[in-house]
């Protein structure tokens, strides 16, 4: 019965991610207008409620919201995936490294990341953001990534750390296998597991991220569109123009709800420690 | 041994994390070399007064004496100075401290509070149509951005139904601090829910709440005393890690309630490039963070003697 | 169902039926049992792991984990108190009181965030009204009458720094130290080493002589009960397969079962030429999912026919208290 209820919501995760992945990689089929379009019309640059013409209502200058939250799709999926990706290659390589060759590398890396660890992910991001100087998407990526790999790292660096100690590890060493093949071939496949898991509860913790800093102007700047920018740009009409704000956030809940319901089935799936 | 040794042994440990820390702020600092002083002169800054901006903030120094140097005026409470407002950054953060932590507190209260009877109503109907429910609501608690939950809560209990007000800080009023709290606190009443629920469904099933319920104790001091006592140190350690989590959701309140703290703080100074600022405030949130876990891993010593004497022998 | 007279039992279950409601299925794990105690009784209750018997003890402290269990029929009258029938409220005032339990795992069962002193005092405030400090003096008291050495020291301390022994001594002091009626040892020596077994069974007979409880003693060793017990019931898959007194039970067993089960015991006399072998019983206990039919101990019976498998025996009268069901006893 729980199992069931379990995995029911996992599939309702899959889907949610699957649909939203869709909406953005069909954005300029789906959007029923440019997202960019400014109406010629002076008097239909106002912001319109939710109707029939544009579903989901018009912004500042009467672009359609539909249309832009679309567009913005792209780039929170985007930017929610390279950073997962990138963290966990990064945190995978150091994560390994460090609880297989323990000793001082270990000692090193446990005290980067316990520093790096005291800072909350946004307030450093804030600070590289704000030493960049309006950094752009590339480095927006890079920066979200340099604060968000020490929790796979540290995941990894257990798994290998209890990892090194099994038999196939010596059995590996007895036939003469090298350092890095057994790195590779016996360590890293026995770690995809959590690290799949972790990189899905990831993409939602990016996703969130990137809308932060958006949200704050720090993130993606015009005329580039994240949902995080959408909102930031609807903040200042909350209380008079409500759907500016209410549909860019709803698509940022959704989609992360998705991540962390196809992450929780996922972990139950595989369990908490598959290789253990 | 007692609280006092446990607390002395772990501030010692602090220390690296301590120097860790100040050397990623001052490595940041050094990362941005030159430009901030450039940039606070604006573009046709003459090259002699930079340097001699440069020289009276100890850039032209080598690195490691800039670090001492660095970790010595820390020690000192000299935060450096505002390049915007030409005031101390101490000063500016003294006096945005207090705001930033009667929300946090009042944010891990309300947390911890709703969290913790989420947890337990869920754990106990295990199965049932209130633990399903509640998990619902937490999953979808930590799915939403906090910045959003807390304009969906101005847009209903401001705007609609008027009960609190939209934004400020009020002099301190209690009513100003409702919906901030609510929103920064929102995603953890959903994670420590989920916490509290899983580690008293393990609890629940040990030998000695059985031991507990033959000695003929009624069934909430079986489930409040001994159960949730037991289920306690995950519950804290996720404490501890969440108000490192919980912080970073201030600068998004403070800004969407126009909360005059230290998250809104380091917003404007990053949005004016106001580098001192950004690094004294990106490295009081760190020290708040270590500080809180210290306190939540003294909290450990208290709530399980296990951990009291395996600490004693190591 | 031979029926008791109740009035001179201390306690009395009878066609007890509790079940557990599993996915995979409905399982009888107390299928109709019926035994009873005398005030001051020593009642051993015998069978391999699975065969019912904790599962009859938590039952009659309506301590069976619900859901998935539950009981869903029979009696159990504690001194005419129909136990079964009793409002929430009263039954819990029943625990710890007039009857109480300890069990198999000392390692386990007692709180490990409480000092042994809160453990033991937390039940007499609740049932006696005691004070704190009374009830914390009579902590200590009853760690020095289960002979725990340094009371006043041990008292302050928390479980994991007290010994397998130790633990079960507190569980003792814990349960008695409300002078219960009644008993309940869940294998209370079991986990333990075998030196300390025989010190904590001859601290319960001593208890219980000065005390003047009645005990149920629930073990899978016949060998705990020959030298402590009256009377014994023996269980197999949530049956009583054989009821009897110590030394009819041990004279003439008459259920192949427990024959089978005292032929596994190391006997000193026997053993003492070292070349005799120990009988186990052949297989295994049946999952109580998938009974055989007719007798549920006919699969690994070596005396068992068709007859066996076609209806299950009766418990009845092959004695003057001595009861088996079994075709042949």
């Amino acid at each position: 019965m729980r199992g069931l209820l379990k995995h029911r919501g996992a599939l309702a995760g899959t889907v949610l991610l699957l649909t939203v992945l869709a909406a953005a990689l069909l954005a300029p089929v789906l959007a029923p207008y440019d997202p960019a379009r400014v109406p010629t019309d002076l008097a239909a640059r106002s912001m319109r409620p939710p109707g029939r013409e544009h579903w989901l209502g018009t912004d500042l200058l009467g672009r359609d919201l539909l249309s832009r939250i679309l567009y913005g799709a792209r780039v929170s999926l985007l930017v929610g995936l390279a950073v997962a990706l990138l963290t966990a290659a990064l945190g995978a390589g150091v994560g390994l490294l460090a609880g297989f060759y323990a000793g001082t590398i270990d000692a090193v890396f446990m005290r980067l990341t316990d520093a790096i660890m005291a800072f909350p992910t946004l307030v450093l991001a804030i600070a590289a953001v704000a030493i960049l100087d309006q950094p752009g998407l590339l480095a927006l990526i890079l920066v979200l990534a340099a604060v968000q790999w020490t929790a796979v790292a540290r995941l990894i660096r257990g798994q290998a750390l209890s990892l090194r100690e099994r038999e196939f590890v010596s059995a590996a060493y007895a036939l003469g296998a090298r350092d890095l093949r057994i790195l590779v071939r016996h360590l890293l496949p026995n770690c995809l597991a959590p690290l799949l898991v972790s990189t899905t509860f990831g993409v939602a913790s990016n996703i969130l991220a990137e809308a932060g800093l958006s949200f704050l102007g720090l993130g993606i700047q015009p005329p580039a569109v994240s949902w995080g920018s959408l909102l930031s740009e609807g903040a200042v009409y909350l209380t008079a123009k409500p759907w500016l704000v209410i549909f860019p956030g709803l698509a940022i809940s959704l989609t992360v709800l998705g991540c962390n319901l196809a992450g929780d089935g996922l972990r139950d799936l595989l369990g908490p420690h598959p290789a253990g | 041994m007692g609280l006092l040794a446990f607390a002395l042994r772990r501030t010692l440990q602090l220390a690296p994390v301590l120097l860790g820390l100040t050397l990623i702020v001052f490595a940041l600092q050094a990362l941005a070399l030159g430009d901030p002083v450039r940039a606070a002169m604006g573009q046709r800054g003459d090259p002699e007064v930079i340097a001699r901006i440069r020289a009276e903030y100890g850039l032209d120094a080598p690195l490691w004496a800039q670090y001492g140097r660095y970790l010595a005026r820390l020690l000192r409470g000299d935060f450096g100075r505002s390049f915007r407002q030409q005031v101390p950054v101490a000063d500016l953060i003294v006096e945005r401290l207090p705001a930033t932590l009667r929300l946090a507190l009042a944010a891990m209260g309300l947390a911890v509070l709703l969290g913790v009877a989420a947890g337990v109503t869920a754990a106990v109907t295990h199965g049932r149509l209130a633990d399903l429910a509640m998990m619902t609501v937490a999953l979808v608690g930590i799915s939403t951005p906090v910045f959003w939950l807390g304009m969906m809560l101005i847009l209903l209990f401001a705007v609609t139904l008027g009960w609190f007000p939209i934004s400020g800080y009020g002099e301190g009023d209690w009513r100003h601090l409702v919906l901030p709290a609510f929103t920064l606190g929102g995603l953890h009443v959903g994670y420590i829910a989920r916490m509290t629920r899983s580690s008293l469904l393990e609890v629940l099933r040990e030998d000695y709440l059985r031991t507990a319920r033959a000695k003929g104790l009624r069934e909430g001091v079986v489930l409040l005393k001994h159960g949730l006592r037991n289920a306690a140190l995950p519950i804290l350690t996720l404490i501890g890690i969440g108000l490192g989590d919980l912080l970073v959701g201030a600068p998004l309140t403070e800004t969407v309630f126009a909360w005059p703290g230290l998250g809104r703080l380091l917003v404007a100074a990053a949005a004016n490039r106001d580098l001192p600022v950004v690094l004294g405030a990106t490295l009081l949130f760190a020290l708040i963070t270590v500080g809180a876990s210290f306190l939540v891993d003294c909290c450990y010593v208290v709530a399980d003697p296990r951990v009291r004497f395996a600490g004693g022998r190591r | 169902m031979a029926s008791f007279d109740t009035n001179s039992d201390l306690l009395t279950v009878e066609n007890l039926q509790t079940y557990f409601f599993t996915d995979a299925g409905v399982v009888r794990a107390v299928d109709g049992v019926s035994f009873r105690i005398a005030p001051g009784e020593t009642l051993g209750v015998v069978g391999e792991s699975g065969c019912g018997k904790t599962v009859t003890a938590l039952s009659i402290l309506r301590l069976v984990p619900d859901p998935p269990g539950r009981i869903v029929g029979g009696r159990v009258a504690f001194e005419g108190t129909e136990l079964l029938a009793l409002d929430p409220e009263r039954m819990r005032k029943m625990r710890g009181s007039a009857i109480a339990m300890i069990f198999q795992e000392p390692m386990t069962s007692l709180n490990p965030v409480f000092t042994v002193g809160d453990q033991i005092a937390e039940g007499v405030r609740l049932h006696q009204g005691l004070s704190r400090r009374a009830a914390w003096e009579k902590a200590v008291e009853m760690l020095r009458l289960v002979q725990m050495p340094d009371p006043e020291r041990r008292v302050r301390e928390y479980p994991h720094q007290l010994s397998g022994g130790m633990r079960q001594r507190v569980m003792i002091a814990m349960a008695l130290s409300c002078g219960p009626r009644l008993l309940i040892a869940d294998e209370p020596t079991t986990a333990l080493d075998v030196t300390i077994q025989a010190q904590i069974l001859e601290l319960l007979v001593r208890l219980k002589e000065e005390m003047g409880m009645a005990v149920m003693l629930i073990t899978h060793d016949l060998g705990v009960i020959a030298d402590t017990a009256q009377r014994v019931v023996v269980m197999y898959a949530g049956r009583v397969v054989e009821e009897a007194s110590v030394r009819d039970l041990f004279a003439n067993p008459r259920h192949p079962y427990t024959q089978g089960l005292l032929d596994s015991i190391p006997s000193l006399e026997k053993g003492a030429g070292g070349r005799e072998r120990l009988k186990a019983i052949p297989g295994l206990v049946p999952s109580l999912l998938d009974l055989p039919p007719g007798c549920r101990f006919s699969d690994r019976c070596h005396l068992a026919v068709p007859e066996c498998r076609a209806a299950e025996p009766e418990l009845r009268q092959v004695g003057a208290h001595h009861r088996a069901r079994c075709i042949f006893a």
